[in-house]
Parts: C-alpha cells; structure tokens; sequence
C-alpha cells in the first residue's frame, strides 16, 4: 500500500500519484444534523488498528477519490473501488 | 543513587561493579491513586512531577513495551519554543524554561544543547509569516531574531545560496532552541519518578479500563487488575485505542513519520535548521550522526514503519536546502506513531468519565513538550484543575470554535 | 612484514597494475582487488582508528559488515567519508585517507581517551557534566562535540549526479552467490523476468573465494559460466555493485547501483548511483551468512580478522593476511581456513578451538589447541602474538594475523524490515528469518543452509517452485555437482561462544563504536539488560555497520549475563538502509532548479520582454514589476506603476490563477453548495465575487463565478490554492454529492489571462473588440464570450481587483503573447503600462481587498469583513453548520481594519503585532497582527491591513505597531480598510 495502489481506473500505480484525505467512513450529516453530529464528523475519527477505510484521491492521474480499504498495521491493501460508487452506496 | 563528581570517581575506581539501576523493576501493587499509561516522555514526566512538585507519590506508570520504547526514542530530538498563537506560545515556552533546569532538577544529564533552532524563509510571505511568528514570540518575552541573507551566509555557508529552486532570504533563529539526548529525557524522567516512588512498570500491557457507575476504578492489565483512583492516559500514537476501552471517541488520527541519522561524521552542522522550501529540519547529534525529517507519510497507520517515496521526498529537500549533502550516507531511517490531532495541537484535559484524564495529540511535537506536558498534566490529575499555560489546549476546543490552528490547514490532521 | 600478496592465485588481474594512495603514500593493487585487499597486499595493517578511544584498527573483515576499515575516498568534492575498504573497488588513481585521528594515524592524541576509559564507559556522559550548570553548554559539550563522528563531510556542492528509475519483474533475487545464481538460472531458463542484483562488483559471491570445485571446475569458473548464460537471457537483468537496501510495501524493493563509484574519472552522461524501486512479483534473499567475532581480551588489534575474510583475502584476491596466522576459532570453519592458507604455503602457528571434542581436521603439523582460548593479544598497532590460556596455563604464541570464527549467524536483515521480528533457531543457533510469506523467500546460507552443494539445491528447488507458482514451466534441472563436499559432511558446526572468558585486556563487542563486554555488564547493573535498553545505553550497533558482526555477540552476551536463552532476548529492530545510501541517490535529479517542478506563464514571454522582475509563487514565476530605466529601487517602478493604473491604464499578467469550467444541469447547486454565498441565481452573462470555506467555517479560498450558460461556469480561484481548490471540488462531487449532475475541468493552462485595469482601460480594449464594451452594455460585473478582432476566441470580464475600471481578457494560451502585445499597442497613446503582482498588491491594499496574506486558514468571512456574503438562508453549503460555534462568533475575535500610521512619514510592516497604547507586551495584551502593509503612492503615506480584537469598532483608535523582532514600533490609527475611493466611483465608471 505504501508503495502502490491499485486504481481502479488506472491500474497500479506509485503513491506519490495520490493524495490522502483521510477516513472514508464519515458520511456528511443532513443541514438539520445536531451540533454533535456535526462536531463528530468534523473532529472526531475512529482511528482503527487495523481494518479501516481511506480517501486517496490520484490527483496525478484520472482525479478519482477512490475507497482504499487496508490495514494500518500491516499496510495490505484489501480492496479500491472508486469513492462515487462507494458514496452512492453508502447512501443508498 | 545520586550522579556526583565523587560517584563517578568512586565507581570508576572500583571497576564500576558499583552502580544500581537506574529505577526499579517492581511487581504492581493492587491499588494506586494514579495509574499512567504510556511509560514514554509524558507519562515519565508526568508522575516525576506528580510525585515531586504535587505530592502524589502513588503513582504508577504501564508500559506495554520497554521503558520510552515509543516515540521519546525515536523523534529527531529537537526542543524550541517558536509557535505563534496565543494558545500555543505560553505552553512551550514553559516547557523550554523546565528543559533548561532539566538536569539539575533531575540529576541526570539529558545534553540540552541550546544551538539555535533557525528556520529558512523563501519568499515576502514566508518572511511576513515568520515576523509575525517571532512578534508573537516576543509578546511571551521568548526572544527571536530575524536573520537576513547576508547575515545568513555568514552563519551556515553551506546552504543552497545560489541555486535552490526556492531562493533563501533569510530565517527565523531562536538561540535557546536546541537539542536533547532523548533517550536520556526517558531515562531520566524515570530515575527521577522511581526516586520519589513511582513504580514504573514495563512490559505490562493495558487490556481494558474498568468502570463502576460511570467511574474508573481500574485497569485490566497483562499482569492483571490494578485499581487505581485516577487514571491518566498519555499513549501517544495508541490514545484512540486505550481512549476506546473507556467508549472515548477522539479527535486524532495515528500516522507515521520518518525520521533518518546518517554515518557519524565530524562537526559540520551546528544549529538546528528548518527548511521552508518543504518540511526538512536537520541537526547534528553529539555523536556526529545527522537528524532529520520531514512530512509524515501521510496516511493512518500504527506501524512503525515508513515508505520509500516519502524517505526519498525527504532527501531531496535535504539536498534542496543542502547541495553538500549529497555525498553523505544515510544509516537508517525508523518511524514513529504520531497522535496526529485535527488542528496540529496537542490535548491535555479531563475527560467526559470521572477520575479519566487525557494526554493526547502531540502530533509530531511532543518531545520538546515532554516537561511541560508531564508538568501541566500532573497539575491537572492532581489539582482537577487546568495549568494556567494549558488552558487553550482543552478538549472541547472543538466543540466550541477555539482550534488551536498553528498551519492554518483546518480538520484534516494529515495537513497539520 | 606481515601480509603479502601471494605469488600467484586468486582473481585479481596481475597484468593490469592500479596506481592508487593511501594517506597520501602511493601504493599498487590489481585489478579486481578492493581497497581492502590492496591494503593488505600493502602490508597495511592499521587503517583506522576507534570512535571513542581512538584505538588502532585493521581490516577485519572482506565484506559490508566492516566496523574498522573507514576511510575517506576522494578529495575535494567529491570526498566519501566512511566508504569501507571492504567493499571499495581500487581503480587507478584512488586516494583514501584515513580517519578520526590527529595528526597522524600512527600517532594520535585522542588515543589518551583510552587511559580515560574507567571514567568513560556506557553511559557516562549521563551521568556527569552537569556541575556546574554553565560549563556544559561553555565547555563539556563543546569538547564533546569536537569528538563526534569519524570521517568530514566537506558539504561541498556535489559535482556529480544521480538518478532514480523503477524496474518490475516476476523475480527478484538478492544476492549473486550460488544459491542465488542458480535460481536465477532456472528462472531465467524458464522465462520468469528476473532480476539479480548483488552488492559486489564481481558476482559469485562465496563461490569467488570457495576452494571446491563444481561440476568438475574451480567454483569461480563455474560462477563465470552461470553468469555468462544469463548474460545471454533477454528476460534477465544482472545489477552487479547494486546493493538492495530496503523492503517495503507490496513486495517493493529499494537498491542503490553505483554506477560510476568505481571510476576515477566519472564520464558526465552516466549518473554516478542509480536508485532502483523494483517491483516484483516474487523475490528470493540470497544473503548469504556472517560470520561472528569472538569477543576476547585484545580482539581488535589489526591482524585480526574474520577467518572466513582471511580465506577471501587468499582465495579470491590471492593476498596472504599474514606470514605465520594463528585461528581461534569455535567451530569448524576455523579449519577451513586454516587448510586453504595452508595450501598456498602459508604458516598456521596455531588453531585455538574453544571446543573439547572437535573432529575437524587440521592442516598437516598444524598444532591444534583444544579447549583453549585466547585471553590476550600482543603488539602496538599490529598483531604479534596471542596469549591463550588452556586449563588454566597460559602460553604466548607468536602470529602476525589471526583468524577468529565464532560460528554463523544468516544474513536476514531484508526480511524483517516491515515488522517481523527474527526467530531464534536453536539448531543454527542464531536468528533466523521469520516466515513472510510467499512474497519474500529465503534461499542459501541466508536460509540456514550451509554447504555449497545444499545452497546450489536450495536455489534450484526455491526458483523451480516460483516459476510454478507464477505459471512458467521449469524444466527440472540437475543440481550441480561438488567435489568432495556432501550435503552433510560440509555443514559447518559450531559452538555459540557469545564471550571468551578470562579477558585480560578490553573485549570489543562493537569494535568502531568501543563497546567491550564490561560495558554490556555495566548496562544491565544499572537496569538497561532489555536488548533496545542495551543498545541505546552502550551505544552497540549504532555504528555505521549497525552492529553486523556485534550485535549477535551483544545478544549473547546479554543472554548470558541474564540467564536466559539467546530468544528471550531478542534482537534489536532491523530497518532500512541494509547498508548506508547517500542522500545524493535517494534524492535522484530533484535538486536545485529541478528540486520541484517550474510554471510559467503564458505571457511569461511577453513579461520577459517588457523587462519584467520575477518572483517565486509557489510553483509559478510571476512578474514582479517592469522597471524602467532610471529607476534605482523596486519602490520606484511600483510607486510609478500604480500611480499609472490609477490615472490611466495597466496591463497585469494574472494567468497564474485556477481557473476551472463548471456544466451540468446541476452545476449551480453544486455552486451553490461549494460557496458560502449564494450562486444559483447568478444570471447568464455576469460574474460574482464567491467566497469558500471549510467545513469548519474558516475560508479556505476565494474567487469569481462566472456564468456563460444556465449550465456552464467559470471559476477563477487564488493562484495558491487553485489546486487544493480543484481536489475540493472533486471531493465534493464525487463523494459528497455522487448524484449531482456537473463535471468540471481544470483549465488553468489553457487560457492566458489579462487584468487591463484603470480609467482608460475600455478605450483601450474597446479598440480590440468590436462589440460594444460601454457601461450600459458591459457594466460592472458582466461576463462573457467574445471574439477579438482577427477572430481570436476569448472571455472578458468586468472584474476589478484594484478599484479601478478593469477587465479580465482571457484568451486561448497560445495566443496569450500576441494579444498582450496587442494590448500593449492599443495602449500606447494612453500612455499603458505593464504592472506586477508588486503593484497588484499595492492597488488591493488600497482598496482593502484580500489576499491569503489575510486569509490564514484562521479567518471567518465575518473576520474580514465579508459576514455579509455569508448566507444564513442557504440550506446547506460547506461550512454552514458550524460557523455557529461560539468560538467562530466571539465578539471579542480578530477583525480586518485598515491602519495608516498617525506620523505620515513612518512606516509599517507585515507581520508586526498590535498592542494598546501604554500596554507592556505580552500574549494577553496581544491585540492583533498586520497582515499586509505597504506603501500607497495615492496617500502618500504608508498604510496596512490588520486584525484586530473588535476591529471594527475601534476605528479612530490609536494603537501600537509593534515590530519587536525588528526593533521597529509605531503609533497608528485604526481606520477603515478601504483607503481609496470608498464608494467605488472608478469601479463603475
């Protein structure tokens, strides 16, 4: 993972073609969401040992947000979809 | 075992066959009336001023590993007090004041080296930002010095004058700043803990944190249950995992940086330098190795272990700001766990569960906050009470609208 | 005279004569010898000297793993501090120096630190220095530092380069020696992509100092063979001199080729290091074994070396380490060697065997001590004789070089560089590699397996299997034939001897760092027995060979004092480099100019002509301003330049900005959402000023929307953030809002962009355009398409960032230059000039516009002022929901004001702070900060923006410019941010 990524897109490609944004889980909560809903989305992260979910955007390639599920411990990469079908997904 | 002239010729002179440990190994007791997790910096200096300056000398420290196995012992060994706002400047620079009296307050020799931490502008704006950084320095009566070019040349030749990408204009300096053995801050902090009563107890991993009517009571242990009446975490790059056994949700990210030491060379670089053409900084260790680093790899992880691209990215800086450094041969690159919290500061408050407290979000400036966090965090398990220069770095800042957000790079802690 | 080249043998080529010096005394080797073994041939014993006792040194051993042998290459420039010897390869006209001594190797002051030892074991420094206080920063840390390091870096700029480059194969096999040639071979035959690289400049490995013979030829021809078939295989690359220093993610690997090193005159077109990132499907640790010291009284006096580097020194580059060689050793390997010098007539005085009951056997007459062990060497800087003691009697033998052999540890460092951590094998007594999976195998000595004929096996049957795996078909190949050596009967055996008790003088575990067994002792004692306590304390292993031969012993060591098996010790952690990489290759050809890439704009050209100054931003260089002849100061051409804009017209390159094209059905609410201000009801044809924020609520960049169709914009964002801008965006539509219909492209490249600012700026334009440009057909803030006389496809925009009447002309980038000049020309006689971002600056700040001087990433739109474009009524938008945090709407935050200073003729500067008048400074006095400051040729005085606590209602007040930093303070009253024309007549005019 830290050395390639296999987009979905573009094939496997080096890291330095990406830049990470962070936990892909987070959902954006509706305007009318509490302050808390709010606050949690913004400030707070789960920060797993372990399985999780990542935003890496190949802003060196086809500009996709792609959904890099790995592992922050052994660093292997389970799977990367493209973040739009993930996000149509998750809000399905 | 007190450090004198006399002790050293004494134990010489008898083959050294003399010398005690430096703190004990002792076996938990059932109860403490604070229990420390994390025998790193922080959690040493913690219960060395809880014990010596707060008078709670029923301390206990766990450590899941050896004694400052985390990141006390593998960062790049700078301390300088040269933040910007409000909420931060105070903070280090009490820490910056508490380094300076470090050894004799401790007895132990940690080789503070106050060689002057500069750090390299390369445009109007940068200088603008660095003025205005050194004005707030000044506000907290901590003196800096803006350097210009000429004056530059003459104080670090080697420099890339003449040919950087990002011509260099001048920088930023603050004398006091400087280096300290960090192994020795571990070690130290230890001895110091362990003379006033601390036990400190390594390889002791904690499995769970047991509450009673929404309060702690204790901690599940590798070597069992130990009750404590306070229990104050300050595990570093694991707090959202420790922070999780007690159902806390925190606002950090755990990433990894490189740090790197070339081959002991002769002395060549004699300050602290900061690259503003990127992230580099670079220092030369007592022992002639060169440190530095630069930019986490940039994504969530808990291994202590780095990418390729990133360590070249950070050699490239170096030789960017460097040219002569070309030929020099790295040794050995490592990487820390870092606490990255979501505006670059760090978090020392009570929590949300009584007799909980927090010590978390260092990101990747915890070392030369080691005193004053230890310091500030005792203060507050002991007096429930915040210390006077912590008082912005509270947890709820976020909730409230106070981030304390020295880059300026909003919530993404990979920015900061 | 002690070591000798031999008269004959070995692999050096006697015909070619190398020419070649050695703390300036010309000396000659061969070639094919490294410096190491021209040393020798030279009789050149002492080549070093220790770090902290500064105790005479010699070559120890043939390989990476040397602790002594550092020596400075080269001079000048291109000087190599701390190069090994070891692993140099001697070409013509080489110089080496040696190191960490004054004024002379033979002769060296610091040695006295030796008779300091007592007072200067581990750890000391901790524990002294401290009384009193002020000594350590005047005195004892200086001296301390004068005594770091071993070799100087000049920091010099280095003359030569580097580059770096990705390989991919289906194997990668490290190591050249027999296991990994031969499964090289069999990959290679069955069509895997193979790479083999190794670290030394001949591959062979052990088969290039092996006495056997295979398949009926000495061990080097054979390795001479194999080599040439795989020379003639396409699917196979060999990197000799490449050094693999990493494993990382995803089965990667890091290797550094040393392309030139070798060279004395390095030819300009070939990098002189190649870093290489391979990645590879499968790959093979063909690393081989090390072989270990054995820690006894005296066991760094030069002359002694590893036995196994003795039999290289003779086999390979037919050099004789010394007349009458002595072998202390715990295993049979000892043996070995002592045979093989034998055979080439050298004399064996002794073989000291640590063990009671060997079977091995010793060269003829040879005298054998069995459970015997040397406790003391004899000579100054080099070897005379070795002290043994037998069952109690102690005996004086007299040798000038002795082999010693404690046994073999695999070389495994590769394998545990991504957390695993070595398993200690209590068959092969050492670590072994942990099993990590089929990505990375273990092949030859490095697998524990110690014959010659078994590592043939081992590489044949590891690279059949992969081939298999990966869909090739191996055809089955027979494992080469050994003479004498079966499976069994060659393996070495030893006894783990981690300390030869009964030292009578230092034992070094860690020869370059000094670190001798007492220290170890003494780190336990004082509770630093856990393995990284130890190293940290002692300072073992942290040399520049990171403890290769010692660490094992370290282990050992530790384990015995504590009573515990070698494996409840453990090892320390491997990590990247395997051995050091210099930043030169790691950092490839990004240096200087190429260190991040260069952007210029498309009317850069057209600056360039019209004389312009540029500047650094970011990755742009942007005209800065045009000075004319006759003006001595920038000052002076801004002052000029502005002066003109606002009282007839300028023309200022503003390309550098993002500018990015918005369609799609749903492109206005994805505006909408994107910006704190409403854009759904912009209308066709007009522009708007926008501003963004982060979902935190602080504004993150700022810009204009335009709209040409219902379902197309335009937006330009700040020249800084264009691409974090472009990122948002694509965040947002691609993972916020998925369904929204709008796609978007960057299109900062494509065109060139123009401000024409200033009263004459319309008939300027108005003679390039035929459509009509007047207020009421073309009013403020109109936007669209046009075509320019000659047909020239562009945009044009009512926009004005400096107050005056303005346009933004766009055009196709190529056509940027021509239009310019155009421009330029229409201008003339109204007397136009070319203006800077300088200038730019100047005419914002006039007019209190903002920049990301202001916008921090701290700022709110109601900190600057514009509260008044944050839209409440919207229902959602990034940042919406919590700019109503408390802390976001404090009364008491900073607010944008204007400052003009109350003594006309003073000046004010970015970056100063603010303070109360008769306050003394501190952070709680604190009031705010200049954000921008400059001179106003309008005004005629100095003005500045700043933020300021309750800003905007302490317009009028005096306050305290303070510029401690630079000793400057002044008085200045805080006034409106808007300096000049405050109801925007020139704006609309």
């Amino acid at each position: 993972m830290a050395s390639l990524i296999t987009c979905p897109h573009c094939g496997v490609r080096p890291k330095e073609e990406f830049a990470i944004r962070g936990d892909a889980s987070l959902v954006r909560p509706a305007p009318s969401a509490s302050d808390e809903a709010w606050h949690d989305y913004v400030y707070v992260r789960a920060n797993p040992r372990g399985r999780t979910v990542e935003h890496w955007h190949h802003v060196a390639g086809c500009r996709r947000f792609l959904v890099v599920e790995r592992d922050t411990v052994t660093h292997e990469v389970y799977s990367v979809v493209d973040g739009a079908a993930a996000a149509r997904e998750a809000q399905r | 075992m007190r450090y004198s002239a006399f002790s050293i010729v004494r134990n010489a002179l008898s083959g050294n066959l003399n010398w005690k440990p430096q703190w004990r190994q002792p076996q938990p007791k059932s109860h403490y009336d604070v229990i420390i997790v994390g025998g790193g910096g922080h959690g040493l200096a913690t219960a060395y001023y809880l014990a010596k300056e707060f008078g709670v000398k029923n301390v206990a420290v766990l450590e899941k590993g050896y004694l400052g196995s985390g990141n006390v012992g593998r960062n790049t060994t700078i301390v300088r007090s040269n933040y910007m706002l409000p909420g931060n400047e105070p903070f280090y620079e009490f820490s910056m004041k508490l380094w300076e009296g470090l050894e004799q307050d401790l007895n132990y020799n940690v080789m503070l080296s106050q060689r002057g931490v500069i750090m390299l502008y390369h445009s109007d704006g940068q200088r603008d930002a660095y003025v205005r950084r050194g004005n707030a320095m000044w506000m907290e009566g901590v003196s800096a010095e803006l350097i210009e070019r000429e004056q530059l040349k003459k104080m670090i030749p080697f420099l890339n004058y003449d040919h950087a990408r990002y011509p260099i204009l001048g920088g930023l300096l603050q004398r006091r700043a400087g280096t300290a053995r960090h192994d020795a801050v571990a070690w130290g902090y230890a001895r110091g803990a362990d003379q006033h009563g601390v036990d400190i107890i390594e390889h002791c991993e904690v499995t769970g944190i047991r509450r009673e009517n929404g309060v702690v009571t204790g901690v599940e242990t590798s070597k069992g249950f130990i009750g404590c009446g306070k229990l104050a975490l300050a595990a570093a790059g694991n707090s959202s995992r420790v922070g999780e056994m007690a159902d806390l949700k925190l606002p950090l990210e755990s990433h990894v940086l490189q740090a790197f030491v070339t081959e002991g060379l002769k002395p060549c670089i004699d300050h602290v330098i900061v690259y503003g053409g990127g992230h580099f900084y670079i220092s030369q260790s007592d022992k002639g190795g060169l440190v530095f680093g630069a930019e986490i790899d940039g994504y969530s992880s808990y291994a202590q272990r780095g990418n390729l691209a990133t360590a070249e990215h950070v050699m490239e800086e170096g030789v960017s700001m460097i040219p002569g450094l070309s030929r020099v041969r790295v040794l050995r690159a490592w990487g820390g766990v870092m606490d990255m919290s979501m505006d670059g500061s760090p978090i020392i408050d009570r929590t949300s569960i009584d007799n909980l407290y927090l010590n978390c979000g260092w990101c990747y400036g915890g070392f030369k906050a080691t005193p004053a966090s230890g310091y500030c965090f005792a203060h507050l398990i002991a007096r429930n009470d915040t210390h006077p220069v912590a008082r912005a770095l509270r947890l709820d800042r976020f909730a409230r609208g106070y981030a304390v957000d020295e880059a300026g790079a909003g919530p993404q802690p990979n920015l900061h | 005279m002690t070591a000798y080249r031999l008269s004959s043998g070995g692999l050096v080529d006697r015909s070619k004569v190398l020419s070649f010096t050695f703390d300036g005394r010309p000396l000659r080797g061969f070639a094919g010898d490294t410096l190491a073994s021209a040393l020798l041939a030279n009789d050149q014993l002492l080549v070093g000297r220790s770090f902290k006792y500064h105790r005479p040194r010699g070559i120890v051993s043939a390989g990476p793993s040397e602790p002594n042998a550092l020596v400075t290459l080269g001079s000048g420039a291109r000087s190599d501090p701390n190069t090994k010897a070891t692993v140099a390869e001697l070409y013509a006209g080489l110089t080496a120096k040696s190191q960490n001594r004054w004024p002379s190797l033979g002769f060296d002051v610091g040695a006295v630190n030796g008779l300091l030892s007592p007072f200067l074991g581990a750890g000391f420094y901790y524990k002294t220095f401290m009384w009193p206080k002020q000594l350590w920063e005047k005195l004892y840390e200086p001296v301390i530092r004068r005594a770091a390091g071993l070799g100087r870096a000049v920091l010099e700029r280095d003359p030569e380069s580097y580059e770096k480059s990705w390989a991919f194969c289906d194997l990668l096999i490290v190591g050249g020696g027999p296991a990994g040639l031969m499964a090289a071979l069999i990959a290679g035959r069955a069509g895997l992509r193979v790479i083999l690289a190794d670290e030394d400049f001949r591959l062979g490995g052990s088969l290039l100092s092996e006495t056997e013979t295979v398949d009926g030829s000495p061990a080097s021809a054979f390795a001479e063979r194999v080599v040439a078939e795989l020379q003639s295989l396409d699917n196979v690359t060999l990197l000799s001199r490449t050094t693999v220093f990493g494993w990382y993610d995803d089965n990667v690997f890091g290797a550094v080729e040393r392309v030139q090193k070798h060279v004395a005159d390095p030819s300009a077109k070939l990098p002189t290091e190649r870093v290489w990132r391979i990645a590879a499907k499968r790959a093979l640790l063909a690393t081989g074994a090390e072989e270990r010291p054995l820690v006894f009284g005296g066991n760094d006096r030069p002359g002694v070396m590893m036995a196994g580097a003795v039999s290289t020194y003779a086999e390979r580059y037919g050099v004789s380490a010394g007349k009458s060689v002595a072998i202390f050793t715990s295993g049979s390997s000892g043996y070995r060697t002592a045979r093989g010098l034998s055979a080439k007539g050298v004399t064996i005085s002794a073989i000291v065997d640590s063990r009671a009951d060997a079977s091995d056997a010793a060269p003829d007459g040879v005298r054998v001590i069995r459970s015997g062990a040397v406790v003391d060497t004899k000579g100054r800087q080099r070897l005379s004789g070795i002290v043994v003691e037998r069952s109690g009697f102690e005996e004086l033998i007299g040798c000038d070089a002795l082999g010693m052999s404690g046994g073999w540890s695999p070389v495994i460092h590769l394998a545990c560089q991504r957390g695993a951590r070595p398993v200690w094998s209590e068959e092969l007594k050492a670590f072994s590699a942990p099993n990590v999976g089929n990505g990375l195998r273990i092949v030859g000595s490095a697998n524990g397996v110690y014959t010659l004929s078994g590592c043939l096996r081992d590489g044949v049957e590891k690279a059949t299997a992969i081939a298999t795996e990966l869909g090739f078909n191996a055809a089955a190949a027979p494992v080469p034939v050994t003479e004498t050596e079966t499976e069994t009967e060659g393996e070495p055996s030893f006894a783990a001897l981690w300390y030869v008790p009964g030292a009578r003088s230092k034992a070094f575990v860690d020869f370059q760092n000094d670190v001798h067994a007492r220290d170890l002792g003494l780190a336990l004692r004082e509770g630093f027995g856990h393995v990284e306590h130890a190293k940290r304390y002692t300072t073992s292993g942290m040399a520049t060979d990171q403890g290769k031969l010692s660490n094992i012993n370290a282990v050992g060591i530790l384990a015995g004092m504590r009573g515990v098996s070698p494996a409840e010790v453990g090892t320390t952690t491997f990590r990247p480099f395997y051995t050091p990489v210099s930043f030169g290759a790691l950092a490839g050809t990004s240096r200087d100019g190429h260190a991040t890439p260069t952007r210029k704009s498309p009317l850069h050209e057209w600056a360039r002509k019209n004389g312009a100054t540029f500047v650094d931003s970011g990755l742009w260089f942007r005209s800065a301003w045009f000075p004319r002849a006759g003006e001595k100061t920038w000052r002076e051409s801004v002052d000029r330049e502005v002066l003109n804009v606002r009282a007839n017209v300028g023309l200022c390159d503003v390309s550098t900005l993002g500018k990015i094209e918005v369609f799609g059905a749903d492109a206005a609410e994805f505006l909408n959402r994107l910006y704190c201000n409403p854009m759904l009801k912009l209308p066709v044809g007009k522009a708007r000023y926008g501003l963004m924020l982060r979902e935190d609520g602080f504004v993150f960049d700022d810009g204009t929307v335009s709209r040409f169709a219902e379902d197309h914009f335009f937006v330009t964002t700040t020249t800084a953030m264009a691409g974090a801008v472009m990122s948002h965006m694509d965040y947002c539509a691609q993972v916020l809002w998925p369904d929204l219909k709008v796609r978007f492209c960057s299109v900062s490249d494509q065109w060139a962009q123009m401000a024409i600012a200033g009263p004459k700026a319309r008939d300027v334009l108005q003679q390039l355009i035929d459509e009509d440009i007047s207020e009421a057909v073309f009013p403020f803030l109109a936007a669209r398409s046009m075509v320019l006389r000659g047909g020239i496809n562009a945009r044009l925009f009512r926009i004005s960032f400096s107050g005056e009447l303005a346009f933004e002309l766009a055009v196709p980038a190529g056509y940027g230059e021509a239009v310019a000049e155009q421009i330029m020309e229409a201008g003339r006689a109204h007397d136009i000039c070319a203006y800077g971002v300088e200038a730019l600056n100047v005419l914002r700040l006039e007019k209190g516009l903002l920049t990301h001087a202001e916008f921090d990433g701290r700022v709110t739109p109601d900190d600057a002022g514009l509260g008044r474009m944050f839209s409440a009524q919207k229902h959602d938008f990034i940042g919406k929901h919590l700019s109503a945090r408390y802390g976001l709407t404090a009364a008491d935050r900073m607010q944008l004001v204007g400052l003009k200073p109350v003594d006309k003729d003073k000046d004010m500067r970015a970056g100063a702070h603010l303070l109360k008048e008769g306050m003394k400074p501190s952070t709680l006095n604190d009031q705010g900060w200049v954000s921008s400051a400059g001179y106003s040729p309008v005004l005629g005085q100095h003005i500045a923006l700043a933020f300021l606590k309750s800003g905007r209602e302490r317009y009028g007040e005096k306050i305290v410019v303070w510029d401690k930093l630079r000793d400057h303070e002044v008085v200045a009253e805080v006034c409106d941010p808007v300096f000049v024309d405050p109801e925007n007549k020139k704006l609309k005019a």
